[in-house]
């Protein structure tokens, strides 16, 4: 193997050791959290031997299960009407000329930029003065109010992703439909939801995922009875560090990370372009 | 090319109402109604008058929260600089590693993006406790090397509940932000103009300095804002690792609403917060395009 | 000073299991204008880039005037390159694109200034100093980046297929400049082509490379008129091959026998190898004489009183013409079935009109025009 070459960085030592410093300060604590809920013992530093007792305890704790079903829940709902909005919108800007075109855009922004804990207060606000949400709704429509403030904030990224995968699609594929005498619905429904596809799947999970995950404006949206996961699992670290809240913890990265490699496979390279241009 | 709305009135129609009656109802009307309720006062537990009193944003001026607002702002400073520095070499040796490595290490550098910001919070705390990995290994390593020489116990260092726990925290959380903007615009320089600045005799530093950063800046100024803004709303970092004396602008309004029971000044916060997010985009926005026009 | 500017002392370059470069030794003597020419991907511009620096050798070792650079680094060797996209920084004005090289080597503001100008006036950019390279035509970045490497002063000068980016006219008038330039400076120049008309026109030397390995060095005339191989043959300009056996092997003159020729082929010369070796014959389109085809014999040609009749001939008929204005390229199917490229100046404003399609017509040939190549 001969010498690096002037532009091949990486393969110098003091950028390695940079890169695998970064590397160990980002995973060290990750891996620890993960290595530690499977630890027999209550003070979760010191190993005391392999255990899937934190588990059983997890499964077995009603109210975190509960609301990890509000979670599911929420993300569902929350999912399906983002991904819907946000692929009109996508269709609206990627079709149409309209006056102010510009100030819709910005306004679509707004939601990506908007820091969440000022979505989060403006929305708790908003459900106790304008649009009081009742409580005694059954399950899982009580959770209303909080899907509602999760789609607001995530149609938007779906907007962005579909929108990435449209800039792709070949208008003159829209002309030979309309030459052969296809109508408005039959061509969305033909050519361009297959070429959305992708884009469609990728948004989904990436709603999925941000509803799953978000904690400050479902902490102001969310009540005793409309827990959700992340909410309750903030709340155990608040009162008590057990190793449970690491098996918590640990299904929920196992459950994200799963889902956004699997939107990542289905996308491509679109997704992280519109994730780094965001 | 796209069409005139006019040119097809029923699919534009169909397309726009949903999207615009939600945003226009779920995102504008709340936020408009905090923005009314910063000009309010509280007129009894439950009652709001909007008034158009400016008195929540003189109090939200005053000392005490002045200084949140600063210790904020100087926060996600110290946070955006520290991810700069940190990610910018991460982000050198991503651009320039061969094609199948690339792949790899951006997949690294993401995952921590996508695990819940909770627990990655969650997971810094057993680092930084009293009797967390940082003090063990410290302390395993005073006992092995300075102990046998006469020196007292281990101390450990206060390193939880602090200012420094906020920022380390938030290096933590914001890092993989930083770096995808600066890979992206890095790896869209041309390869040729570093060659070509090298074989002129510059060295790889000079080459850096006055090749690669000029080119790539929008990319860096991209990875700034999108590590800044983030870093000065941030709620749980401050909560969780922070001690009485470092709350952020977000812990503040949260008691506004949650324990103090003051939503006019709250609202006021979050709006002087929300100002300042788009302050700090007027600024890119203005860089991006003198950049544009020289 | 004594002893070649450049050596290659059997360089190679491997990525992975791929072999770039296959012990090449090379030498470029001072003040040559040399090129390096061949296919894509025959490790030309590896064999530049290693030169510059860009690339480190696998094996062997690199000399510039004697000192072995393979492990300097490029910023600080004698060369300079010519990047093929120019590589002229964006946001820096031309003035400071030219003086930059010289920044980097420490020289003072007011020097720089009178030496860029100077370089400019060089490249006939005199007065465009304060222009963004994003205001200037691509000529005129190739130009910037000339002035750029040249306003070192180095000892060679590295380009990277220089014309490849610019149009065809554009393309005429800068081979003759870059020519007069390299007068002018006196300096090396080292030449990366895949074009050879560009080659040949502007290099005093070249070296034809192969899938990394070098084919042959020698002057355009060498290469086109006595290349050492069927490869070399057939990259520069166009050729006729003919395999053949040796029947007659004399000091002095030579027959073969080619199965795709009905008549024996007679050379004034005698060829290595005895009777019986197998070798191909290369003949070039402009040397086949064509003359209409009646029913009498072949007319003679001119100036070859030495060719015994019946030998260097073969009769056929026009399949195809290509009119290009100055001259007309003809195939010609002889009747072993095989094509014949021919070529033919336009020397009246009636000759293409002479030799039309379907005509029969004889093929003719000096003996001193074949090539014999061995391989």
């Amino acid at each position: 193997m001969s010498a690096p070459g002037p532009l091949e960085y990486l393969r110098r030592w003091p950028l390695r050791l940079w890169l695998i410093a970064v590397a160990a300060f980002l995973y060290v604590p990750l891996i620890a959290l993960i290595v530690f809920s499977f630890n027999d013992s209550k003070r979760t530093i010191l190993w005391k031997g392999f255990t899937l007792g934190w588990y059983a305890k997890l499964f077995a704790d009603t109210d975190l299960l509960a609301a990890f079903a509000n979670s599911l829940a929420i993300a569902a709902i929350s999912t399906l009407i983002s991904t819907l909005l946000g692929t009109l919108t996508a269709l609206l800007l990627w079709r149409f000329r309209f006056p102010l075109k510009a100030a819709l855009e910005g306004a679509l922004a707004l939601p990506i930029v908007v820091p969440e804990i000022c979505l989060g207060v403006a929305f708790l606000v908003f459900f106790t003065t304008v649009l009081p949400w009742p409580p005694e709704l059954p399950w899982p429509l009580n959770l209303g109010a909080i899907a509602i403030a999760h789609v607001s904030f995530s149609f938007s990224f779906v907007a962005l992703v579909v929108r990435a995968r449209l800039a792709s699609f070949d208008r003159a594929l829209e002309d030979a439909a309309r030459d052969l005498g296809a109508g408005e619905w039959a061509i969305l429904r033909d050519i361009l939801v297959p070429h959305m596809r992708p884009g469609l799947i990728a948004g989904a999970l990436l709603a999925f995922t941000l509803s799953l995950d978000d904690f400050v404006i479902t902490f102001f949206t969310s009540g005793p009875d409309t827990t959700t996961f992340p909410v309750k699992v903030y709340s155990m670290v608040r009162f008590s560090v057990t190793p449970e809240v690491n098996a918590a913890s640990t299904l929920l990265i196992v459950v994200t990370v799963g889902l956004t490699a699997l939107a990542l496979r289905m996308q491509g390279t679109d997704l992280v372009k519109a994730q780094a241009a965001a | 090319m796209s069409q005139n709305w006019r040119a097809a009135r029923g699919p534009f129609g169909v397309l726009a109402t949903p999207p615009i009656l939600w945003l226009a109802l779920f995102f504008l009307v709340p936020l408009a109604i905090i923005w009314g309720y910063s000009f309010g006062e509280n007129q009894s537990l439950t009652q709001i008058a909007v008034d158009g009193t400016f008195a929540n944003y003189v109090r939200a001026l005053n000392p005490l929260y002045l200084s949140i607002l600063a210790k904020s702002l100087w926060f996600a400073g110290l946070t955006t600089v520290a991810c700069l520095i940190v990610g910018f070499p991460v982000a050198v040796a991503i651009t320039f590693a061969p094609a199948r490595a690339k792949a790899w290490l951006l997949l690294l550098v993401m995952l921590p993006f996508w695990t819940n910001l909770l627990i990655r919070t969650y997971a810094l705390m057993a680092v930084l406790r009293t009797e967390g990995y940082i003090n063990l290994t410290l302390g395993a390593l005073w006992n092995a090397v300075v102990r046998p020489f006469g020196a007292g116990a281990f101390v450990p260092l206060d390193l939880l509940h602090n200012n420094f726990a906020v920022v380390f925290g938030l290096v933590y959380v914001q890092l993989p932000f930083m770096v995808l903007p600066l890979y992206s615009a890095l790896d869209r320089l041309d390869r040729s103009l570093i060659e070509a600045s090298l074989d002129l005799g510059a060295g790889h530093l000079a080459t850096f300095a006055r090749v690669v950063v000029p080119l790539a800046l929008p990319g860096i100024v991209s990875g700034v804002i999108v590590t800044f803004i983030p870093s000065l709303g941030a709620y749980l970092t401050p909560d969780l690792l922070g001690g009485t004396s470092s709350m952020m602008v977000a812990n503040v309004i949260e008691r506004q609403f949650k324990s103090a029971n003051d939503w006019p000044f709250g609202a006021a916060l979050s709006f002087l917060l929300l100002y300042l997010t788009f302050a700090a985009m007027g600024l890119q926005a203005v860089l991006a395009r003198q950049k544009a026009l020289a | 000073m004594s002893g070649p500017i450049i050596r290659f002392e059997s360089v190679t370059k491997r990525y992975g299991p791929v072999l770039a470069v296959d012990n090449v030794s090379l030498d470029v003597a001072e003040g040559e204008f040399f090129a390096l020419l061949g296919p894509s991907g025959c490790g030309k511009t590896t064999l530049l880039r290693m030169l510059a620096g860009f690339e480190v050798p696998s094996e062997g070792r690199i000399l510039i005037d004697g000192q072995d650079v393979s492990r300097t680094p490029p910023n600080r060797r004698p060369v300079n390159m010519v990047f093929q996209n120019y590589a002229v920084f964006p946001h820096m004005s031309v003035s400071d694109n030219v003086g930059y090289g010289l920044r980097m080597g420490g020289v003072g503001a007011a020097e720089r200034a009178r030496r860029v100008d100077e370089a400019l006036a060089l490249v006939k950019l005199d007065g465009l100093g304060a222009r963004k390279p994003d205001q200037l035509s691509g000529g005129q970045r190739q130009r910037v980046a000339l002035a750029r490497a040249l306003v070192k002063r180095p000892r060679v000068l590295l380009l990277d297929e220089p014309l490849s980016a610019l149009d065809a006219k554009l393309r005429d008038a800068m081979r003759s400049e870059l020519t007069a330039l390299q007068d002018e400076v006196g300096i090396t120049f080292v030449l990366v082509t895949h074009d050879q008309d560009e080659a040949l026109a502007m290099a005093g030397r070249c070296a034809v490379m192969n899938r990394g390995m070098l084919q042959q060095v020698a002057t355009p005339s060498d290469l086109y008129e006595f290349p050492n191989s069927r490869f070399v043959a057939d990259f520069i300009g166009s050729v006729n091959l003919f395999e053949g056996r040796l029947v007659v092997d004399e000091p002095g003159r030579a027959i073969v026998a080619c199965p795709e020729l009905a008549a024996p082929v007679f050379l004034d010369h005698g060829v290595t190898g005895g009777t019986g070796t197998t070798l191909w014959l290369a003949i070039r389109p402009e040397k086949i004489v064509l003359s209409k085809r009646g029913d009498g014999p072949p007319p003679p040609l001119l100036d070859d009183g030495e060719t015994p009749s019946g030998h260097n001939v073969a009769q056929g008929t026009i399949r195809a013409v290509s009119y290009l204005g100055s001259e007309s390229v003809y195939e010609v199917v002889i009747t072993e079935g095989r094509r014949v490229r021919a070529l033919r100046s336009n020397l009246t404003r009636w000759d293409q009109e002479e030799l039309r399609m379907n005509d029969p017509v004889w093929l003719r040939w000096h003996s001193c025009s074949p090539a014999v190549l061995l391989s």
